[in-house]
């Protein structure tokens, strides 16, 4: 699958879409990027006077990335039209703050894909590739 | 059903209990998910404990024959004997 493809497929659309682009895709791996534009909503809130990207979003951004397009990249071929999906436990660390206008990279490994439930070990780097955010994400894939 | 295999589901069962239910509340005919309100999401981490401490593998199929702790005894001890 491309990334245009599985950008398409993704069920989020602006203002809470954060992926641009995968950039490399392997049967049980995913790299993508997204840049976090400096008008973006959240930051006129998080905080007063102080434009910081709130850990929840780099937290949904790493689903989107890492849970989300690898899920839907390994259902090729079964019908996506019905994809229901439910993000099921994070568990991570913040390890240095995310600015506006940056550019980050999300890593995601498999830890394993079975019974519908896809659970990947996941970073965010910065492009200093410094890692920012690290841990584990799960989620439930039906197409049923 | 072996009482060693029950007593080992119980101890898995317990790591993914909610706060709200006791390892107690285990009973032979407790269904999974409807008595112990095991999540979806859990009851795969319980059916991969199971796969490690018995070195078994269940089907994708079978998934849905462990409602409660008897039928998933009965999977299991199928699987261990064969």
């Amino acid at each position: 699958m491309s990334s245009e493809e599985i950008i398409a497929l993704l069920p989020y659309t602006a203002p809470f879409l954060f992926v641009d682009q995968i950039e490399e895709l392997g049967d049980s791996y995913i790299v993508g990027s997204y840049t976090f534009s400096r008008e973006s909503y959240f930051y006129e809130g998080h905080f007063k006077g102080n434009p910081v990207t709130p850990g929840v979003i780099l937290t949904e951004c790493m689903a989107q990335i890492g849970l989300v397009s690898l899920g839907i990249s390994k259902l090729a071929g079964q019908d996506l039209a019905a994809l229901k999906l439910a993000f099921t436990s994070a568990d991570v660390e913040f390890l240095k703050p995310v600015m506006p206008g940056e550019k980050v990279t999300v890593v995601s490994e498999e830890a394993y894909f079975r019974f519908n439930k896809l659970k990947c070990n996941v970073k965010l780097l910065n492009a200093q590739d410094e890692v920012c955010v690290k841990g584990t994400l799960a989620g439930i894939f039906s197409t049923k | 059903m072996n009482n060693e295999h029950y007593e080992a589901l119980k101890n898995i069962i317990k790591i993914y209990l909610p706060e709200d239910v006791s390892v107690d509340d285990i009973k032979p005919t407790s269904h999974l998910t409807q008595e112990l309100n095991v999540n979806s999401a859990n009851l795969v981490d319980i059916v991969l404990d199971v796969e490690d401490h018995f070195d078994i593998t269940i089907e994708d199929d079978e998934i849905e024959k462990m409602e409660t702790v008897q039928s998933a005894i009965e999977v299991i001890e199928a699987k261990v004997q064969s």
